[in-house]
């Protein structure tokens, strides 16, 4: 534990001497005030832990985006007009291409630094939505969502569909084949729409596909529209961080109406700000190494071209992984084909995931029916069945995204494509079921393992031997600030519905509600351990005077 | 008209004689002889000169090959009405150079595609076993060096060849022509590092699991232009670094999360675990 910042002086303040900077400093504070709103929030403090910073990659490396992406905008012609190519990339001179390709061919081998630029911008972007993704994993494992930041989760989700969506557009706009065999997918998904498909289809495009409008409108969601969404919901989900004050882990000195950590300024000033320079760097450091996009090795589209190989980026993975996995229903109903196999990979199944997850916290907190607010966050394994829910999630995730790639499998490993896919037609639904029972219970097991710390100690791994012979490990008590780590936590209450029957034994209908509350209740919480408690402390305590040496392991016996 | 009449009288006396079923076999066979003598491609015959090559190339096709493809190369049938070994009557003299050069034939073990791997005839004994294949059914010849070289292509035509590429080939052999996979376990190769030979009778021939793309679909400069294209690119510099295999936005996609967010997440966790105030072993 460190000192509380220690502010008070020993001698009275006295004016300093006017300099130019505070001339400057006061000129603006009485015209505009900053100083009172600085005052408050260059201290605001800021807890310390690892995970805390996972979405801050994102919110850097969307300053990279912006940075980069202004860099482009220069240079970029978001035009379908066919021209003759003629800049230096040999092997595509003298072709007819969209103005977009060839602005970015001319960005990539004639704009000084221009690849460089390109490559941080579609890296950046890559590990934009990957940052935006383990950041929402840690708020979800934590119960950071938990009241009062619901909001904010809705915010992140919002965001997180931004990024993918403002992703898609980016990396659609060179017009080179991958990125037009991209559209037309886009192009298919939107047709299957029942009734509709075709008009929206023709609404997207001006036309037929790929007509001549989508890259200027896709140009324009994508400079414009889509960031402008995104910077203001970052502004607000950094409002309601700053609002709500930051989560902290539970341990000693750190209560529900405390924050426990560093000032604003100057330590984690120093920290946000210079982790904004490693992400820049790192995104720097990729876009020089490792090539992304190569669009001259696609060449320009051409609806009559495809290349194998063809996936989107990996953030549109699981809704490739579905639509390839997807058996080929197609019924016909009243003469009209309802792409089925279109429709549910790519209209429905990524909306069931990513809106089962953004729902989760609310259908948790009707069933804990806990109106309370938490600022102290859950470990992982105190919540067994979120835990375990998210893992299947991930499980079911991976596997699709896998089931994306599966062509690469097969080349890389060897493997037949068919047999690909039909494993994962079965595993996408099998696996994330076993993954959600092998996690809860391993949860379960973990949290077993911290009552056994905190009762009996932990293991020193030192082998005793008693005078009978008898062999034993020797425990040896927690201190007690990691005990209170451990056991600072509520007891999970599993939540009984009252008989809800009126006289003539009929429930009513809030009843009927409260009962498939308490079912749900009892599967979420009734196979969790509870810490502890006081007089369980307490034998467990005396007990160890009576022996202190001679502990075994197996909790029955004591 | 009478003569005509008369002479099918006369003939119509001698019908029944012993001499004029052989007389009209011998006629139907001498006319069907000359008629294929004067259609068939010269480069039938063209192996068929050097006898000793083709008695050698037999003896080798005995011994490495006909378990698989006959005795005669007339191809084995599995019960089922599969094919063992297809049978090589007409493919020719390239499709052998293209499929023991490359050390795909003689397979190792039975499989649904034959992989590339090190080679074990040396060249004279594959030039014999082509002879011997030409010898038994017309096909396409070992392609000359004139035929396949790309040494002196210009801009124009890789440009050119890059269009033929993704058009024909991209679909099954990638972008980069880096190879893709088909179904049942069956894939398109790698198209990088293959010798300009190779690839132009692979085109000729269409082995295994690849059309043929005869000389009357992509004429020899098409093929010469698509393997200059595939050159050029093989040769270009890697311009925007690591190519990572060159497989698309599946690697990319590893490297993002492996690479960067890795890199990113242990700074991190170096970030937090350092501050300003913190001693080292503190608990705080």
């Amino acid at each position: 534990m460190s000192k509380p910042f220690d502010s008070n002086g020993k001698k009275p303040a006295a004016a300093a001497k006017p300099n130019r900077l505070g001339n400057v400093a006061e000129w603006a504070d009485e015209r505009v005030g900053l100083a009172g709103l600085a005052k408050k929030n260059l201290r605001k403090v800021f807890p310390d832990h690892w995970s805390f910073m996972l979405g801050e990659i994102a919110m850097w490396s969307f300053v990279v985006l912006l940075l980069t992406g202004v860099f482009l905008s220069l240079w970029f012609k978001p035009s379908m007009e066919e021209v003759t190519y003629q800049g230096s990339y040999a092997q595509l001179r003298g072709l007819e291409m969209s103005a977009a390709y060839a602005s970015t061919l001319d960005i990539s081998f004639d704009v000084r630094a221009g690849l460089l630029m390109r490559q941080i911008h579609h890296w950046a972007a890559m590990l934009f939505i990957a940052a935006m993704i383990i950041h929402l994993m840690r708020v979800f494992l934590t119960g950071a969502y938990r009241k009062p930041r619901e909001i904010n989760w809705l915010i992140g989700g919002v965001l997180l569909l931004l990024g993918i969506l403002e992703g898609f557009a980016g990396y659609s706009l060179p017009d080179d084949l991958l990125s037009g065999t991209g559209m037309r997918i886009a192009d298919g998904l939107v047709k299957a729409t029942p009734v509709v498909g075709t008009y929206m289809s023709f609404f997207m495009f001006g036309g037929e596909f790929p007509g001549h409008v989508i890259i200027p409108r896709l140009y324009i969601a994508h400079v414009l529209l889509i960031p402008g969404l995104i910077l203001g919901l970052i502004g607000a989900h950094m409002l309601l961080l700053v609002f709500h004050k930051h989560t902290q882990w539970p341990g000693p000195g750190r209560t529900n109406e405390n924050v426990v950590g560093y000032p604003m300024l100057p330590v984690y000033a120093a920290k946000a700000g210079g982790f904004f320079f490693i992400v820049f760097g790192v995104t720097t450091l990729m876009g020089a190494l490792l090539s992304i996009n190569p669009v001259w090795k696609y060449g320009p589209y051409t609806p009559a071209e495809v290349t194998a190989g063809s996936q989107p980026d990996w953030y549109m993975g699981i809704a490739e992984g579905l639509l390839r996995i997807m058996p080929g229903w197609e019924p016909t109903i009243f003469g009209h084909p309802l792409s089925l196999n279109v429709m549910l990979p790519g209209q429905v199944g990524p909306f069931i995931i990513f809106g089962s997850i953004l729902a989760y916290p609310f259908i948790e907190s009707w069933i804990t029916g806990d109106k309370r607010e938490h600022h102290l966050l859950q470990r992982p394994r105190n919540a067994p069945t979120r835990t375990a829910f998210l893992v299947a999630l991930m499980t079911a995730y991976g596997l699709l995204w896998a089931a994306g790639g599966n062509d690469i499998l097969a080349t890389q490993f060897h493997l037949n494509l068919n047999w690909i896919t039909y494993f994962m037609r079965v595993a996408v639904f099998v696996l994330p079921v076993v993954a959600f029972f092998i996690t809860r219970r391993w949860c379960i097991s973990l949290q077993r393992h911290d009552n056994e710390k905190v009762l009996h100690g932990y293991e020193t791994g030192i082998i005793m031997r008693s005078a009978d012979g008898a062999y034993s490990e020797r425990h040896e008590a927690l201190g007690s600030d990691e005990a209170y780590t451990l056991t600072a936590r509520d007891r999970d209450e599993v939540y009984v519905p009252a008989d809800g029957e009126d006289a003539n034994g009929i429930s009513s209908k809030q009843a009927r509600s409260d009962r498939r509350r308490g079912k749900l209740s009892k599967k979420m919480f009734g196979n969790n351990v509870q810490k502890p408690t006081a007089q369980e402390l307490e034998e467990a305590h005396h007990h160890g005077h009576d022996d202190a040496t001679l502990i075994g392991h197996d909790a029955g016996q004591h | 008209m009478r003569f005509f009449n008369s002479l099918a009288g006369r003939l119509s006396q001698v019908r029944r004689s012993r001499l004029a079923a052989p007389a009209l076999l011998m006629a139907s066979l001498l006319m069907t002889g000359g008629i294929v003598a004067v259609i068939t491609p010269a480069s039938a015959t063209k192996y068929s000169a050097d006898a000793d090559a083709i008695a050698k190339g037999r003896a080798l096709f005995l011994v490495g090959c006909s378990s698989c493809h006959g005795k005669n190369a007339e191809g084995i049938q599995t019960q089922g009405g599969g094919q063992y070994g297809p049978s090589l009557v007409g493919v020719g003299a390239a499709a052998v150079h293209f499929q023991m050069e490359t050390g795909r034939m003689p397979m190792a073990n039975p499989g649904v595609q034959a992989p590339r791997k090190t080679v074990i005839y040396n060249q004279d004994e594959i030039d014999s076993i082509a002879a011997f294949i030409a010898s038994v059914g017309p096909g396409p010849a070992e392609p000359t060096e004139a035929e396949w070289s790309v040494a002196g292509a210009t801009n124009e035509q890789i440009v050119r060849g890059g269009e033929l590429f993704r058009t024909n080939c991209t679909a099954c052999h990638n972008f980069a022509g880096s190879g893709g996979a088909l179904p049942g376990g069956k894939l398109a190769p790698a198209l990088t590092g293959v010798a300009e030979k190779h690839i132009y009778e692979a085109m000729l021939t269409g082995p295994q699991q690849m059309p043929v793309f005869s000389d009357g679909v992509m004429t020899p400069q098409d093929k010469r232009d698509v393997i200059a294209y595939l050159k050029s690119t093989e040769s270009a510099p890697g311009y925007g670094g690591t190519s990572m295999g060159a497989l698309g936005p599946v690697a990319e996609g590893v490297f993002v999360w492996i690479v960067g967010l890795g890199a990113l997440v242990g700074f991190a966790v170096w970030i937090a675990a350092h501050t300003a105030r913190t001693k080292k072993g503190s608990n705080a």
